[in-house]
């Protein structure tokens, strides 16, 4: 499933973001948050996306949800036009604390999801059970999320995702809220886990230490309003570890090159001429 | 968490009550206040006794309790409370079906909510004593007239507090039932219904106390034969003991009445962050 080898080109694309532009009107003013954005991602790929802050990358996982719609441009998921939240796509959102319902235990909250399709009830249980015990929580199933750490909580969030057994799981920075540490493990939890179960992810973070240490690629996106300046493949081992991995040379020049990315990046605007290898730069030259 | 900050569903009244507020802490205190309760009472046997204020208008707590004792032996007593039992039951449950039901439907659908807001504004603030006449004019002395003037009181309690509460939902919360497929029945009984649920309980504690106070005013003006009714008879038939007795007995049905709303605010909001200790962060 996860061939460490893989590039851009190497597999079939499951998700097909084409030619995305969202701006948003109010109040007499208008914010093109992003400008034209596309890129594919293929099916069993794990790939990061990192941008400086503000660089409109909520904005691109909403429109990819299907929980906003773009202005122009499409995104289609497996031969199908997203207009709305798809039902093989599940997403863990940055603020786990209101994305979980504290009025249930946290086995309901994982339950909820597969309520709505219609399952046998022993196939929920099931379900739920097999999902928290591989986020490590088979033990806090009747405790309330409101109980748990930050990091606990989080890996509730993901077990209802994984229990939902979507075809492609978006992530929105869902660790810039815990701690360090915690912060490492849901790392290596979300390698293992995709390891597992072969689903596609596509995971936002403004970390650029973590979309190398977690990507098979990593999309650089500039500053609003938004352009992708780079699609870099990641050729680490596909076994990575929190101690070699990051120590190793070559993580070090991935990591200095997408840090002098996302340097340009702040000071290059989706207008600008953009850096070789980067695709989807309009012509227009108009900075936000 | 501490208790300065935990927001609880605490509202001092009904203006102020329209979302939970906070509440300042203060120390377990119940062994200070039955303190405080003793010494207004021996101030309440006191004074009258010393002459201080007459006791024709102002008879020691004795015989105000005296009075009682005799007054809760007689049929006709327990028949007002009785009525005015009724009329509060009967009056909030309406108020609370009526006001639940229209306030998620208001609530849900933003045209309907616009629509309305100005007309519940212009309505609302319409004392429910001045349906009196009107109250009269359709149903006569009876029960249906208390009945009006407790609904028309509590109903707005209870409508205003489920238009906040469906307003509250939390727009991630909103975002993962969209993207989890949640569709209209089970976003309002899993997301809709819980966010509302404290502001419910808020509105069932005001239209409670608010609901007592008309149907006792309903009586002490001539419609119907509660409590208000027997401290008025007793009013004019000059049994000045008997009234400031029934008087403290609509007191403590209040009390009583706000301690159930209170034991079973803290039922169903167990899993509130004003009733609960955080732990994680």
């Amino acid at each position: 499933m996860s061939d460490p080898t893989a590039t851009p080109t190497g597999r079939t694309a499951l998700l097909d973001v084409a030619k995305v532009q969202k701006t948003y009107t109010g109040q007499g003013r208008t914010v093109e948050a992003v400008r034209d954005l596309t890129f594919s991602v293929g099916n069993g790929e794990l790939v990061c996306i990192v941008g400086p802050s503000g660089a409109g990358k909520t904005t691109l996982l909403k429109v990819i949800a299907g929980l906003l719609e773009p202005t122009s441009g499409t995104v289609t998921l497996d031969g199908t036009q997203v207009t709305g939240p798809p039902p093989s796509m599940a997403v863990v959102f940055q603020e786990y604390g209101r994305s979980l319902f504290p009025w249930m235990t946290v086995e309901q909250n994982v339950e909820l999801p597969l309520k709505q399709k219609k399952m046998a009830k022993e196939r929920r249980a099931e379900l739920v059970r097999d999902a928290l015990e591989a986020v490590g929580l088979a033990e806090a199933h009747s405790a309330y999320p409101w109980q748990l750490s930050g990091g606990m909580q989080q890996r509730v969030a993901i077990a209802r995702a994984v229990a939902y057994q979507p075809q492609v799981l978006l992530m929105d920075e869902p660790f810039a809220a815990v701690d360090a540490q915690t912060r490492a493990d849901l790392e290596d939890l979300i390698r293992s886990l995709w390891h597992k179960l072969g689903v596609t992810i596509l995971f936002v973070t403004h970390d650029i230490d973590e979309s190398v240490y977690l990507g098979e690629r990593v999309l650089v996106l500039s500053s609003s309003p938004t352009v992708i300046m780079e699609d870099l493949t990641i050729d680490l081992p596909d076994e990575r570890n929190q101690l070699d991995t990051r120590s190793s040379p070559r993580f070090a020049e991935l990591r200095h090159h997408v840090y002098e990315q996302i340097q340009l990046a702040k000071h290059r605007r989706g207008g600008e001429p953009a850096p070789a290898g980067a695709t989807g730069a309009s012509a227009a030259t108009t900075p936000a | 968490m501490t208790a300065t900050d935990a927001p609880t569903l605490d509202t001092p009244d009904a203006q102020a009550g329209l979302v939970p507020a906070r509440r300042r802490f203060t120390p377990p205190s119940s062994a200070l206040g039955l303190l405080g309760l003793v010494g207004f009472a021996v101030l309440l046997e006191v004074l009258p006794r010393t002459g201080i204020v007459s006791r024709d208008y102002f008879p020691p707590l004795s015989a105000m309790v005296t009075a009682m004792v005799d007054e809760v032996q007689t049929a006709g007593f327990w028949d007002a409370m009785t009525e005015t039992l009724l009329g509060w039951g009967i009056g909030l449950g309406i108020s609370l079906v009526a006001g639940i039901a229209l306030g998620l439907l208001l609530g849900s659908v933003e045209v309907l909510r616009r629509y309305t807001a100005s007309t519940i504004e212009f309505l609302r603030p319409v004392p429910s004593v001045a349906l009196i006449p009107l109250a009269v004019l359709l149903f006569g002395f009876q029960l249906q007239s208390t009945l009006l003037l407790v609904i028309y009181a509590s109903f707005w309690q209870v409508l205003i507090q489920v238009l906040y509460g469906v307003q509250d939902v939390d727009p991630v919360a909103r975002e993962t039932a969209r993207s989890y497929q949640l569709g209209p029945v089970a976003r309002l009984r899993y997301l809709i219904w819980p966010t509302a649920l404290p502001y419910v309980m808020t509105g069932v504690r005001l239209a409670a106390a608010v609901a007592l106070i008309l149907a006792v005013t309903a009586g002490l003006v001539g419609v119907g034969r509660g409590l208000g009714a027997e401290i008025a008879v007793a009013q004019s038939s000059g049994a000045v003991p008997l009234v400031y007795g029934l008087v403290i007995t609509t007191g403590l049905l209040g009390v009583v009445i706000n301690l159930l709303a209170r034991a079973l605010e803290r039922r169903t909001l167990s899993w509130h962050s004003s009733m609960r200790a955080d732990i994680g962060g």
